[in-house]
């Protein structure tokens, strides 16, 4: 019975995180340009 | 649209959009079009970065938007604005509005909703399972009770906090005495907590919190995707809104020119307006003789001569000399202003109609709870004690929810409005499709709609190559509308060097020693032309006879095909035409319109308009110009094409975005497609609840029963949604 508590417990916590995570990208504005996130991998650095 | 106010759209000074900080950094939103890919963004953002003084530069290609922060006075705006078009691009001052803002944070709550409800969807369902897993009954009550406890308080708080959309359209509905399907999804939400923090007290067998949590996720993520879609539409209808702002010069009293906002601009204010500015307000000309544009304002197509003391409307495009002018209204009382409340006051009447998700729900909302109270009460009378009525009631409520309909229109909808989004077709919001998919009649508009609405030269064959390299040489010089036209009938090329171009009259350059003069029939010494319809231009080269160049505004290719496969759909078609009726009759006749109604102000289109709804006909308007946005909002269903005035765009419910007018039919057919499966749907949930509310009358509905039922109507549904994408 304690280890179901403990990974119940466990396992909410894990997946509260994952929403407070979520919270944290949707605030910090990264879903608002998902194409241009897209294609910005293709952009060089600049060179020195 | 003519060609005219798309070039004035580029002259627009950008200085009265830049917001400052107290700490001297500028900022400035710019509404840019031909981003597409990384190398577009990468040069963009480089490009602006390496002016002097810019902090940042950052380009949003989803919202194709490019923000600019500078230090106040190391660069200007217009500066900003040039580098970008120098780079090959169009840059358009953008007002961050309000409205834009708001679906941003409409988004970002909808889809915290949807984490919530997702995360205790998922983790109440591995709870739950283990209590249906118990067949045999082999769980300890202590064991279920506690399993219970663990997803009631998972459920609880998600469940009101993702419930939340609902909630409040619930309480929106209900305020204005209609219950939408938002009330009994409210309803199955809460009495599913309800009942399952009961159960949970008591110590039962049968809590719904699984229920109660993945009701909202399965209809957030349709509610999701519906706001998503129209977003879309919204950012697209105010980038056009961005192009078409419009500043002015005003003439200062110490003469000293300056520009002004529209919105700024008083009654009494002197103006000056140059060659391809647009009339911000209504006004009186004070000096000068010139041509304006008026098809924004009429549909006449032809330009039209104005001098002083006479009144100008705004909208109107000035095309030859400068104008003086006094401005005499203020924007918000300018003849634009009253067509947009003309525009209100269709909407208002269009915001009748009902939709079939309400139809449905008005039919749903008082069967469903009448017979949860019969059951109720029947329970009662039968002689069973009042717990087991009320829990048979609820549970009633909980498996009808409408899961199955709340989702079968917007699954639909979201897969016919983006199989026509790949067909060049906008669509601005579902009611739209409904109300297209119902349309009987076809009112085209004819200038800029059924025609290009520019002129396009029709006598190539009777010049001289050389004569026409020669004639574009100079016209490439100049943004007349004609010379556009010449330009491009002639292809690329170069342009005279040392043309000189005298507003309203025409150009003059000096090529190899001759001089060589285009322009109006006065300017070259010609003849008046013979043929009323057409407008010309003349080229005489030194002491040579001139040559005539006829320009006139033709027939889209595919017009006809157009008409013919909207009368194959049992459609009937009509044109509605503010131009002159020689020019309307011809138009009608190529396009194979029998019906054709000519010189028709807005107000006229717009009584036209409600005739036909007093008769009965349920009329598809496509129209462009300002005079048509009146119409297209008293109309039943709307489309505009992508180079439409701003009021039409955001009047039409459509937006056309290719150049061609084939998609009209195809839209026609999908919307009628998409009612079909909607029908399907509702058939399809009327079954499942056929079956459904015997179950919970006589108290068989156990939460698992409740849970698979669920899931399963909400994916039968969104699979036959699926089937419409697959056609065509």
């Amino acid at each position: 019975m304690d280890a179901f508590l403990v990974l119940t417990v466990a396992a909410i916590a894990l997946g509260a995180l994952g929403v407070a995570l979520f919270f944290w990208t949707l605030k910090s504005g990264q879903y608002d340009d998902l194409d241009g996130a897209a294609e910005r991998i293709l952009i060089d650095d600049e060179q020195d | 649209m003519t060609a005219a106010t798309f070039t004035q759209a580029l002259d627009i000074d950008p200085a009265p959009f830049v917001r400052r900080d107290a700490r001297g950094v500028s900022r400035l939103e710019l509404a840019v079009k031909g981003m597409r890919c990384a190398g577009c963004m990468a040069k963009i953002e480089r490009g602006v970065a390496a002016l002097p003084g810019v902090e940042d530069a950052h380009v949003n290609l989803s919202t194709a938007k490019l923000s600019v922060r500078w230090s106040e006075g190391r660069t200007t705006a217009s500066a900003i604005v040039a580098r970008v078009n120098e780079l090959g691009f169009q840059a358009f001052p953008y007002d961050p509005n309000s409205l834009i803002r708001h679906d941003e944070e409409e988004g970002r709550f909808l889809l915290r909703c949807l984490a919530v409800a997702g995360f205790a969807a998922s983790n109440v369902m591995f709870l739950s399972i283990s209590i249906w897993s118990d067949l045999d009954g082999e769980m300890g009550e202590g064991t279920r009770a506690l399993l219970h406890w663990i997803s009631g308080l998972i459920a609880v708080p998600a469940a009101l906090y993702a419930g939340r959309p609902f909630f409040r359209s619930a309480l929106t509905s209900l305020a204005a005495g209609r219950a939408n399907m938002d009330v009994p999804i409210t309803l199955g939400i809460l009495l599913a907590l309800g009942l399952s923090i009961v159960e949970a007290l008591q110590g039962g067998r049968h809590a719904y919190f699984d229920a109660a949590v993945s009701l909202p996720f399965l209809l957030l993520i349709g509610r999701y995707l519906d706001h998503l879609l129209r977003r879309k539409a919204r950012t697209t209808a105010l980038d056009l809104a961005a192009m078409q702002t419009v500043t002015a010069t005003r003439i200062g009293a110490d003469g000293r020119t300056a520009p002004v906002a529209a919105r700024d601009i008083a009654p009494g204010d002197r103006l000056l307006l140059a060659a391809g500015d647009r009339t911000p307000v209504d006004v009186l000309v004070e000096a000068g003789e010139s041509e304006v544009d008026v098809s924004l304002v009429t549909g006449e197509s032809a330009p039209v001569p104005i001098k002083g003391g006479e009144v100008l409307c705004a909208g109107s495009i000035v095309l030859g000399q400068p104008l003086t002018v006094r401005a005499t209204a203020l924007v918000q009382d300018s003849l634009v202003a009253e067509m947009a409340r003309m525009l209100e006051a269709g909407q208002q009447s269009r915001g009748r109609y009902v939709r079939w998700a309400d139809r449905a729900a008005a039919l749903y909302v008082p069967t469903v709870h009448g017979l949860a109270l019969a059951v109720l009460v029947g329970g009662l009378i039968a002689g069973q004690d009042i717990g087991i009525a009320l829990t048979n009631a609820i549970a009633l409520l909980i498996i009808t929810c409408p899961c199955a309909l709340g989702l079968a229109v917007p699954a639909v909808q979201i897969v016919a409005t983006s199989r026509l989004f790949r067909a060049g077709l906008l669509v601005k919001s579902g009611d739209a499709l409904e109300r297209l998919a119902e349309a009987d009649t076809v009112v085209f508009d004819k200038t800029g709609t059924l025609t290009f609405g520019r002129p396009v030269l029709t006598n190539p064959g009777e010049i001289a190559a050389s004569d026409l390299a020669l004639a574009a040489s100079l016209a490439r010089a100049s943004k007349h509308p004609l010379s556009r036209a010449l330009a491009v009938a002639a292809g690329p090329g170069g342009v005279s060097e040392g043309t000189q171009e005298t507003p309203g009259e025409g150009l003059e350059a000096r090529v190899v020693g001759v001089v060589v003069r285009l322009g109006r029939a006065e300017w070259v010494g010609a003849a008046h032309a013979p043929n009323s319809n057409a407008s010309h231009l003349w080229l005489r080269k030194d002491t040579q006879a001139p040559i005539r160049f006829d320009f006139e505004d033709r027939l889209r290719p595919d017009a006809a095909e157009a008409v013919v496969a909207l009368h194959a759909l049992g459609l009937n078609v009509e044109m509605l035409s503010g131009d002159r009726v020689a020019p309307a009759q011809l138009i009608a006749g190529q396009a194979g319109i029998a019906e054709w109604h000519a010189a028709n102000d807005p107000k006229q289109k717009a009584e036209y308009m409600e005739r036909l709804r007093v008769q009965g006909r349920r009329v598809l308007m496509i129209g462009d110009g300002l005079n048509d946005a009146a119409a297209l909002a008293l109309a039943h269903v709307s489309m505009s094409p992508a180079t439409a005035a701003h009021a039409s765009q955001s009047a039409a419910d459509i937006v056309i975005q290719s150049e061609t007018l084939a998609p009209i039919a195809e839209a026609v057919a999908a919307a009628r497609a998409a009612r079909r499966l909607v029908f399907q749907n509702f058939a399809f949930a009327a079954v499942y609840n056929a079956f459904a509310l015997p179950l919970a009358a006589f108290g068989q509905v156990t939460p698992l029963i409740a849970a698979v039922a669920m899931s399963a109507s909400s994916l039968i549904v969104m699979l036959n949604a699926l089937r419409l994408s697959r056609r065509g």
